[in-house]
């Protein structure tokens, strides 16, 4: 009872900041996936053929996938900040809580803000005229994929001491996966040695997933595993990299 | 006196970069055993580097120490680690708010992180906003406090949940002498309803004015124990300054 106690408590906190900024979150969450829709969607889109329907129902879960990562990727990492500079992440060392409460509160509220900005991307590619299969599968998808990234982001600012290292993060991972997990074109284009790599990825199986199931196609039970695995894995590792801040 | 905390043989070492910029081994605490009673004022004195804040980040478990063994009522600190942190309170150095909150966030935060209910924990946050008077700027975000606001909220932070220890690590340090006179009142509030309070400064004469004992650190080890005025009298000197000054070769720096 306590353990969800804690959990609410680290997610509330994060749920009061995010409930006073909600407009500006909101506003400046459609900026990107606009601009996505409009130049691949609209603009280059229309020259793009793709196996079935048009580019644009082909690259909304895609939008979805590198969005999803990025905003739960970027809404954790502010926990660097409270370690390095602001030092308020003691209040929680100090207190009597479950210690992975606070690994699973903060990645909830990482995943709520993944979720808003992903429902907004929805609403956008409806209006843009996109064809979409949602289901209950989809939305666990897209929630796995939250996951993931957000305990990755969690991770970097357990480990990483500066504001420049962090930035390097998205540089050398998030910007790479952005572009090359199958959000934007088929993998099935590229070199097999690449895509062997590339499907190591955890981005990739997420378009994969979402892909499959928005178009209504076939997906593969061992993408899901890879999510799953990714997401246990990371979990335990942001757990003993929390619990190793006492060194 | 029943011990509140027992220390043995406490060691903290880090790994640092030496002058010719080798990774090095720092000794912050070498082999610390002593005993705090309940309900005690106990003053943890020395110069910069001498392993203060160090000692109390080991105590409030916010730094695992390298050996040693630390006790709470007889209780291994280690092993009961929700226990020792549910009885004890920490006034830090540094101003650690959360920035992105107001003044009765940031105490509400405390408070449940401390599992108190909804209406005990809003009536204890009233009752100390009042007494520290800061309920004028309950609903500021914190980066609006003056230092000295920062300081008196900071405190009643740390006694939102009722603990039995308290723990203040240069709780005056460049604060005017009107706030720092409040918040000895608070400290012998704090004694008189028996909790045990640690505190580490380097104001001498606060030592003096608020310690029942005095411990004395230098390079990380114990130089020596005494109350305030026994210092004095076995050392033939007439203020804990001289003492100090003996017994570390070091001058007092605020």
């Amino acid at each position: 009872m306590n353990a969800l106690m804690d959990i609410w408590t680290v997610f509330w906190r994060d749920w009061v900041v995010l409930r006073r900024r909600l407009t500006k979150f909101i506003l400046s969450r459609m900026v990107a996936p606009m601009l996505y829709l409009v130049a691949f969607g609209w603009g280059l889109g229309r020259s793009i053929q793709v196996a079935s329907g048009t580019y644009l129902d082909f690259l909304v879960p895609g939008i979805l996938a590198l969005n999803s990562m990025n905003i739960s990727f970027n809404s954790i990492t502010p926990v660097h900040a409270e370690r390095i500079y602001h030092k308020s992440l003691e209040e929680y060392l100090i207190a009597p809580i479950w210690p992975p409460a606070f690994v699973i509160g903060k990645v909830l509220a990482a995943v709520l803000r993944g979720l808003i900005s992903s429902a907004i991307i929805v609403a956008l590619a409806l209006l843009f005229g996109a064809q979409i299969a949602f289901s209950p599968l989809f939305l666990a998808v897209l929630v796995l994929n939250c996951v993931i990234f957000a305990e990755i982001g969690f991770l970097a600012a357990m480990k990483i001491s500066t504001y420049e290292e962090m930035g390097q993060v998205n540089t050398y991972i998030l910007l790479p996966m952005s572009f090359l997990c199958g959000t934007f074109f088929s993998t099935h284009a590229l070199p097999a040695a690449v895509r062997f790599f590339i499907e190591l990825l955890p981005l990739t199986h997420t378009s994969y997933l979402l892909r499959g199931l928005g178009t209504g196609t076939a997906v593969s039970p061992l993408s899901l595993l890879v999510l799953l695995a990714y997401a246990v894995l990371c979990f335990a590792w942001s757990c003993r990299a929390f619990s190793h801040l006492r060194r | 006196m029943q011990p509140m905390m027992e220390l043995e043989a406490l060691t903290k070492r880090f790994r640092h970069k030496d002058k010719a910029g080798r990774m090095a081994w720092k000794t912050a605490v070498d082999g610390l055993s002593l005993s705090v009673g309940r309900g005690e004022v106990f003053g943890l004195l020395g110069p910069n580097g001498a392993g203060k804040t160090t000692t109390i980040r080991m105590l409030t478990l916010l730094t695992e120490p390298t050996s040693g063994r630390i006790l709470y009522g007889g209780q291994e600190a280690a092993t009961h680690a929700r226990m020792v942190k549910q009885l004890i309170g920490v006034v830090p150095q540094h101003v650690n708010f959360d920035q992105d909150l107001t003044v009765w966030e940031n105490l509400e935060l405390h408070a449940r992180l401390h599992h108190m209910g909804r209406a005990a924990r809003e009536a204890r946050i009233r009752q100390l906003l009042d007494y520290v008077e800061l309920s004028e700027v309950q609903n500021d975000g914190v980066r609006r406090l003056s230092g000295g606001m920062k300081r008196r909220l900071l405190i009643v932070r740390a006694l939102i949940h009722r603990p039995r220890v308290l723990f203040l690590d240069e709780p005056t340090v460049a604060l005017d002498p009107q706030v720092r006179r409040r918040i000895w009142t608070l400290v012998r509030k704090m004694k008189a309803a028996g909790v045990t309070v640690f505190l580490t400064t380097h104001y001498i004469e606060e030592a003096e004015a608020l310690c029942d004992r005095v411990a004395m650190l230098a390079g990380g080890r114990l130089v020596d124990l005494d109350t305030p005025t026994h210092f004095c009298e076995k050392m033939g000197l007439s203020t804990l300054e001289d003492v100090f000054l003996a017994l570390t070769g070091k001058k007092v720096q605020p």
